[in-house]
């Protein structure tokens, strides 16, 4: 309500405005001539200022976004090539500062010191080769040097030796949640497809594969510190995107293929929390939450949990109406935190036999209840 | 040639000076700039449909599922149940939005208002190639824009599978309810664009090869008309690219085929689509979507060279390397667009070489910005409106510009890829930028289209609101996106990690109220003085170019007499050879009078 009191407010703003302009044109009756709306010198001294003031705008606004804005993006990359792109990055915003500082200087100045006068003569220059050549020729050396560290960064991060020992862990996309497969002893993921999708087997494993024996399922990823995790993505349904912005990943899943992204986490979980900035900033946003809450409460709506940090999994490719809320949780346990997590777990086949053991007939109620459970999602979705 | 085109446009005049009804005047016109207005008057419906639109959404960002009565007058009990805005429908709005500002109000109402307007005026016809092609093509124009907004209010609710429409999330309306007629709709009302934009880009072609007055060589060209042919050739070359996709998506969805889909679990069944791929569509989409942006962009730039070159009294500087980058762009164009999928898991070795040649375009960017920069240095900047905006476009074509780097470094745009950094990037580079091409545009030829001035005060209120808004929503931008917030997120409030950036959210949607309610300033000004404007002198900003040379009056055939020849470029400004401080092109050159360019 208030915002479209807002909207009035301005409504009448820009009415009272053109009411002003109005005025003006009255005041200037008597140069009444077909002319009268194009710029005159004042116009060109007002609008020359202006111009200026503008320049200050920009550069006021942009160091202010830089103290007030700076705290809230990401920091310390959590994953061992993260740092090579961070750094790209930084050497990339250096050079994007300076030149973005000096082409708007020159582009406002320039409007505001050669505004028009009657007497002033504009200089015929129409081309100098010499110019043109050095704003050709340093872009491109430039250009040259970030799309080579860009290439070199981009080898290293994206061609995963096969080679190498790395935990292979598949990562399930479906409207509207995440889950993950362990490969297991192994270390290799058994064939699956949608068409292998029934009852406890959600993710479509096929169970005749001698390599999907010691696969695990579950919904909350844990990874080992300072280990290779080679991902594979699926999904069942449309495109996602497994995006991992602690680690600096991500990459789509798509339907019909597999996609892959690997990386080595170099925080755990519990010491990424301990780091200063992450202090700092879960001490904000629990600031902001406690002021929420206590309106909350006063409206008789249940106050927001303190927050803790964990590192998340996020879809970043539209994938339907609940897009917004699809995320999974990630832990990085220490390698010997994360075998023990692991032990525990039950393979996929020994919860397929669970389910379909003590009554047949449950494997194909398990079957019917997930796609009740779809529909009944669709149809809330479609009521809406 | 020309004469040919003169004995033409003569028996036009005379064929159709006694039969002119209302129909064939304002409503099936064959003449250019009869047609010129009818597509800016769309595109600006168009627009203020497309605007208001990122009004609510942003409102709902602001104050996620928050209660606004507005909300529920607009979009009614089903979508904004008491008042708060419903998931889907925000996708469906976020959608529209990015398909009537590329499509309907960047593509056909700016490239298709100017194009029209001054191909035939600038380079001396009469009209168009064929003024019955151009005809048409406008009426398809309408007549999609006219399914896109009927669109809006199919049961289901419009596509809202984003304005990229991938499959399989447009092709299954199990997987969002837009993705049923919404999306059906969708598609014809694009296919009917395609044939509109193609029948308007092979007449500006063709116009522009075959038409040109006597003198009128390709290196005398104004860079408004450089700009439009050669936007009109990269349409010819990808738009039909983007038809072929649309069709066989058309075919996957109603027919059964899988161009695009496979082994896909949804609802509770396993659907019978195989061996098809979701990136084949990305492939084809991006082959439009990104000359797309230089669709958009090139003509803005094209109306700044003209604008900037006509208010700083002084040539454009460096005219044959003006026309060279925009030659350069134009081809890099078509072969970067794979930098829209660094992480579609296409083959990495694809992103290097995406990579590469993205990073290119960032050369003629670079020297079409500093000449402008130059362009103005020592001139006698008069700060019309229209130069406002066009100073302005460089402003924001810099500031979006740059950030492109990131973007187009594939291993940086892993993690900013679909975030809110990507979302601030290309409003500012192709959005803002060609919408402030479009406005300077419009408020430099509407003495040409009306007969009639704008007022400038209105113009200036206009333009500084605007610019301080389009700063004050951008630019923020960026930091939640660096921040790793998705875009095309209804709300962030299931991620408490995002708690921090609301109040950036708020800032961003209070200058995007503000920016977008000064457009009725715009829109007040621009009706009211189509009416009651101060008439207009011939040439009122005292231009060089052939439109100028024309009579206020529109006439069938553009001039009463015989078409001017042309003698020089169109940059005579302050030429140091003569007394006055613009030279037309149709004045011949004195004696002894050397061309002093290259």
């Amino acid at each position: 309500m208030t915002s479209l009191l807002v909207i009035i407010v301005l409504v009448l703003l820009a009415v009272a405005l053109w009411q002003l302009t109005k005025i003006f044109d009255l005041t200037q009756v008597g140069s009444n001539s077909d002319s009268s709306q194009v710029a005159t010198d004042n116009d060109n001294n007002v609008q020359g200022y202006l111009m200026f003031g503008f320049l200050a705008f920009i550069y006021i606004f942009t160091i202010y976004g830089l103290f007030k804005w700076s705290p809230l993006v990401l920091h310390t990359p959590a994953s061992e090539h993260g740092a090579l792109v961070d750094n790209l990055m930084n050497i990339t915003w250096v050079l994007i500062f300076i030149v973005q500082a000096i082409t708007q200087v020159l582009l406002h100045y320039f409007a505001f010191k050669y505004r028009g006068k009657k007497d002033q003569k504009a200089l015929y220059f129409a081309d100098n080769n010499k110019l043109e050549a050095i704003w050709s020729v340093i872009p491109a050396v430039v250009l040259a040097g970030l799309i080579l560290y860009g290439l070199y960064a981009w080898t290293n991060i994206m061609f995963v030796d096969e080679e190498e020992d790395t935990v292979v862990i598949e990562l399930y996309a479906q409207q509207f949640n995440w889950k993950a497969r362990y490969s297991g002893n192994d270390n290799v993921l058994g064939k699956a497809n949608v068409r292998f999708i029934e009852g406890a087997n959600s993710v479509g494993v096929d169970l005749s594969d001698p390599y999907s024996q010691d696969d695990i399922v579950v919904t909350e990823l844990h990874i080992p510190k300072g280990k290779k995790v080679h991902f594979k993505m699926r999904s069942q349904d449309v495109l996602h995107s497994a995006y991992m912005p602690h680690f600096r990943a991500q990459m789509n899943c798509v339907p019909g293929m597999v996609t892959e992204f690997a990386f080595t986490p170099i925080y755990t979980t519990a010491e990424y929390r301990e780091l200063p900035f992450m202090v700092e900033k879960v001490a904000k946003i629990n600031t902001l939450r406690a002021k929420k809450s206590t309106e909350l409460v006063a409206k008789g709506e249940t106050a927001l949990d303190p927050y803790t940090f964990d590192y998340l999994l996020l879809c970043n490719k539209i994938c339907g109406a609940s897009h917004y809320n699809m995320q999974m949780k990630i832990i990085v346990d220490t390698p010997e935190d994360y075998k023990k997590w692991l032990s525990d777990k039950a393979t996929l086949v020994q919860e397929v036999k669970t389910a379909n053991a003590p009554a047949p007939v449950e494997g194909g109620t398990g079957k019917d209840s997930t796609s009740t459970k779809d529909t009944a999602a669709v149809a809330k979705i479609a009521m809406k | 040639m020309s004469a040919e085109g003169h004995d033409h446009g003569h028996d036009h005049e005379h064929e159709h000076h006694h039969k002119d009804t209302f129909i064939t005047k304002y409503i099936f016109s064959i003449d250019h700039k009869m047609i010129a207005k009818q597509y800016l008057l769309t595109g600006i419906i168009m627009g203020v449909i497309g605007v208001g639109m990122s009004m609510l959404f942003r409102m709902q960002l602001a104050w996620p599922e928050e209660s606004f009565k507005i909300f529920n007058i607009l979009l009614g009990d089903k979508f904004a149940p008491n008042g708060v805005m419903a998931n889907d429908i925000y996708l469906a709005l976020v959608t529209i939005h990015g398909t009537i500002m590329v499509f309907f109000v960047l593509t056909a109402g700016l490239s298709g208002t100017f194009s029209n307007l001054l191909i035939p005026l600038q380079i001396g016809a009469r009209d168009m190639a064929s003024g019955f092609m151009n005809m048409i093509s406008y009426w398809l124009f309408f007549l999609s824009s006219v399914i896109m907004v009927c669109s809006l209010f199919v049961e289901a609710g419009p596509a809202s599978a984003g304005w990229t429409i991938y499959p399989p999330l447009s092709a299954l309306p199990q997987a969002i309810p837009g993705s049923g007629m919404g999306m059906t709709l969708w598609l014809v009302s694009m296919a009917i664009f395609i044939a509109s934009s193609l029948m308007g880009s092979l007449n500006y072609v063709v116009t522009v090869i075959n038409l040109r007055t006597k003198g009128m060589s390709m290196t005398r060209l104004p860079l408004t008309i450089w700009a439009f042919f050669v936007t009109a050739i990269i349409g010819i070359v990808s738009f039909p690219v983007l038809l072929s996709a649309a069709l066989l998506l058309i075919f996957d969805r109603s027919f059964g085929t899988s161009f695009f889909l496979s082994d896909i679990y949804i609802a509770g069944e396993v659907l019978h689509y195989q061996g098809g791929s979701p990136v084949l569509f990305e492939h084809l989409f991006w082959f439009l979507g990104h000359p797309e942006v230089y669709i958009v962009l090139l003509p803005a730039l094209g109306i700044t060279s003209e604008v900037i070159a006509t208010n700083s009294r002084k040539p454009i500087f460096g005219y044959r390397a003006m026309i060279m980058s925009i030659l350069a762009i134009a081809f890099l164009s078509t072969i970067v667009w794979g930098h829209h999928m660094f992480i579609s898991g296409m083959n990495p070795f694809l992103g290097s070489v995406f990579t590469f040649t993205t990073l290119l375009i960032a050369i003629p960017s670079a020297v079409k910005a500093f000449n402008y920069i130059t362009t103005l240095w020592k001139g006698n900047l008069q700060l019309n409106p229209a130069m406002l905006f066009s100073i302005g476009l460089v402003s924001t074509f810099i500031t979006g510009g740059l950030t492109g780097i990131i973007l187009g470094d594939s291993t940086l745009d892993i993690n900013v890829h679909d975030t809110y950094f990507v979302v601030a990037h290309f409003h500012l580079v192709m959005g803002i930028s060609a919408l402030y091409g479009m406005f300077a545009g419009i408020y430099h030829w509407f003495p040409k289209m009306y007969g009639r001035m704008l007022n400038k005060n209105l113009g200036y209120v206009h333009f500084w609101v605007t610019a301080v808004c389009a700063y004050g929503v951008f630019f923020p931008m960026h930091f939640i996106g660096l921040a790793g917030l998705p875009r095309r997120y209804y709300t962030n409030t299931n991620f408490p990690l995002f708690d921090d950036l609301q109040n950036v959210n708020v800032l961003i949607t209070t200058f995007a109220l503000i920016g977008g309610a000064f457009q009725l300033v715009f829109l007040y000004n621009f009706f009211s003085s189509i009416f009651y404007g101060k008439r207009t002198v011939q040439n009122p900003w005292k231009s060089n170019t052939l439109e100028w040379t024309a009579p206020v009056e529109h006439i069938h055939g553009n001039w009463p007499g015989e078409i001017p020849e042309v003698h020089r470029w169109p940059y005579d400004y302050s030429n140091p050879a003569h007394d006055v401080d613009f030279v037309p092109q149709n004045v011949p050159m004195k004696e002894g009078e050397e061309v002093l360019h290259h």
